[in-house]
């Protein structure tokens, strides 16, 4: 579990993270929200101690990340795993190579051992047939895989994502969603995830936060977020025309007033009244 | 006062990545991939550079001694002292600032940009002492070396271009460089190897490790790195010539 306790953060003279309180609890999946420009990257990097707050703590078990001394910084650092926005895979390396680097650096185990970690997490991300390829001859989703692969090699307690979704089509993202959703639960990991993904938060987000203008503005989970009464967050979410009748169908369906199979007809069809009741 | 601010950032990249390393073999087989890169990725350069050089010098050396009071052994004296103390760790170091300073600056700043650098740290490793350090240490074990080769082939050239358009003969050639021979030089042209080798692997590594933006800021940050890395040179050049000599 990460607890955030009053978290600033700001550059120069603007404050980018106004005082953020917020849990990150273990074996969910953690999602943070927002629009462009909210904070949430900026965050993001201060629980993972790529930048320093200028003030407010950030708890991994009860230790505060901020005024650990650098040995005790090192040794929670070897309890994250971080998938970036554009995979962060070192190009001079293969794949297998890739994986391998954190065993390399920080086990004493045989080459054989390691490469059998290598591929047991390898087959866990559904990647086969890939250890011996480069980073420049693999698609984007096959180096999300990696990157998660190479950030799961440790075994680690908490998990970051960037944006895992960024750049890759539908389908693939969801399975991304699945796959991250999975090993949170399998390995009780505690897991972060930055998105902008909208499919991402209605299908894995066991915990919301939406950050506005560098302030948590509204927290719940998946199903909280359809009826939330958020004016910022609710214009957020359901920005075009294409997602707000996604969600009055949603409401329509959570509410009982039509199955699955007969929904969009009745959408179609419905009017006003029966959206707002 | 951005001149202060940077050497105080420069001076805090090179603290930092002194440390303990988290993995000795890991960066020991960094410190040999730099060494390969560095040292056989220039040999080419170097031996093209050094031939000419010595060959130039010899004959530019001959047109330029017309007195027939002057020996023709003295060219070959005056080849071998101007190749040993200037042209091979000078001229060959700032080349080198080029090939290998625009190299490490883009490697850092692709890495940087990329994420890498950040994918390090989060896994526990000091980017710094993993990137940087290996790839100074690496500079100042094979640039001297380098030089030394460069000073070999340069002095090679001089007598392969003097006998070759008859300048002088090979014996008066071995005369000459055996007269009044200082050891002294040899000393000063490695003083001058392992300060310019310090400057061509660790100023571009600070301007690639700390470029923020995208791929014009690389390019930007590579021709910043041999600009400021040259001028460096030239100037310590100097200061060592008044110093040592």
């Amino acid at each position: 579990m990460i607890e955030v306790k009053n978290l600033k953060k700001g550059f120069g003279d603007k404050l980018v993270i106004k005082g953020v309180d917020a849990t990150m609890q273990a074996g969910k999946c953690n999602l943070i929200i927002g629009s462009s420009g909210s904070g949430k990257t900026v965050f993001m990097k201060c629980l993972v101690g790529l930048f320093e707050p200028d003030e407010g703590e950030i708890l991994y078990s009860g230790q505060d990340l901020v005024t650990m001394t650098d040995e005790q910084r090192k040794e929670t650092r070897k309890q994250i795993g971080m998938l970036f926005q554009g995979s962060a895979l070192f190009d001079s390396l293969t794949v297998e190579q890739n994986v391998m680097f954190p065993l390399d650096m920080f086990t004493k185990d045989s080459y054989q051992d390691k490469l059998k970690r290598v591929n047991e997490v390898l087959d866990r991300v559904n990647l086969k047939d890939a250890n011996k390829k480069f980073p420049a001859e693999i698609s984007g989703g096959m180096k999300k895989r990696v990157g998660i692969a190479r950030a799961i090699v440790l075994n680690p307690k908490y998990l970051f994502c960037d944006e895992p979704n960024s750049g890759l089509d539908p389908q693939t993202s969801l399975v991304i969603d699945q796959l991250i959703k999975e090993l949170t639960t399998e390995y009780n990991i505690t897991t972060v995830i930055n998105t902008h993904d909208m499919n991402s938060v209605m299908e894995i987000g066991d915990n919301i936060i939406y950050m506005y203008q560098g302030e948590k503005e509204w927290e719940g989970n998946n199903k909280e977020i359809i009826f939330n009464k958020n004016e910022k967050l609710n214009s957020f979410i359901f920005a075009s025309e294409f997602l707000k009748d996604a969600k009055d169908m949603r409401m329509l369906e959570v509410k009982g007033k039509i199955d699955n199979d007969r929904n969009m007809d009745e959408l179609l069809n419905s009017d006003e009244d029966v959206l707002n009741s | 006062m951005k001149l202060f601010t940077e050497t105080g950032r420069y001076l805090l990249m090179l603290k930092g990545m002194v440390s303990k390393p988290e993995n000795g073999k890991m960066y020991w087989k960094e410190f040999m991939h730099q060494c390969s890169d560095i040292g056989i990725g220039s040999l080419g350069i170097v031996v093209i550079i050094s031939f000419f050089m010595g060959a130039v010098s010899a004959v530019q050396t001959a047109y330029q001694l017309v007195s027939p009071i002057i020996p023709k052994s003295t060219i070959a004296q005056i080849v071998r002292d101007t190749v040993i103390l200037e042209f091979a760790p000078t001229l060959v170091c700032i080349v080198l600032a080029g090939v290998v300073g625009s190299k490490i600056a883009s490697e850092l700043g692709n890495m940087r940009v990329s994420e890498q650098i950040d994918a390090l740290e989060i896994m526990g490793i000091n980017s710094k002492a993993y990137l940087v350090m290996p790839k100074i240490l690496a500079a100042l074990l094979v640039i001297p070396m380098l030089v030394v080769v460069s000073a070999g082939l340069g002095i090679l050239g001089g007598r392969i271009a003097g006998t070759a358009s008859g300048i002088l003969s090979a014996t008066d050639y071995t005369k000459g460089l055996l007269q009044n021979f200082t050891p002294y030089n040899v000393f000063f042209a490695m003083a001058k190897s392992y300060t310019f080798a310090f400057f061509i692997s660790s100023i571009p590594a600070y301007y690639g490790y700390n470029v923020s933006g995208g791929a014009l800021e690389i390019g930007r940050a590579s021709t910043k790195s041999v600009v400021v890395s040259c001028v460096l040179i030239l100037m310590a050049d100097y200061v060592l010539s008044a110093l040592l000599l």
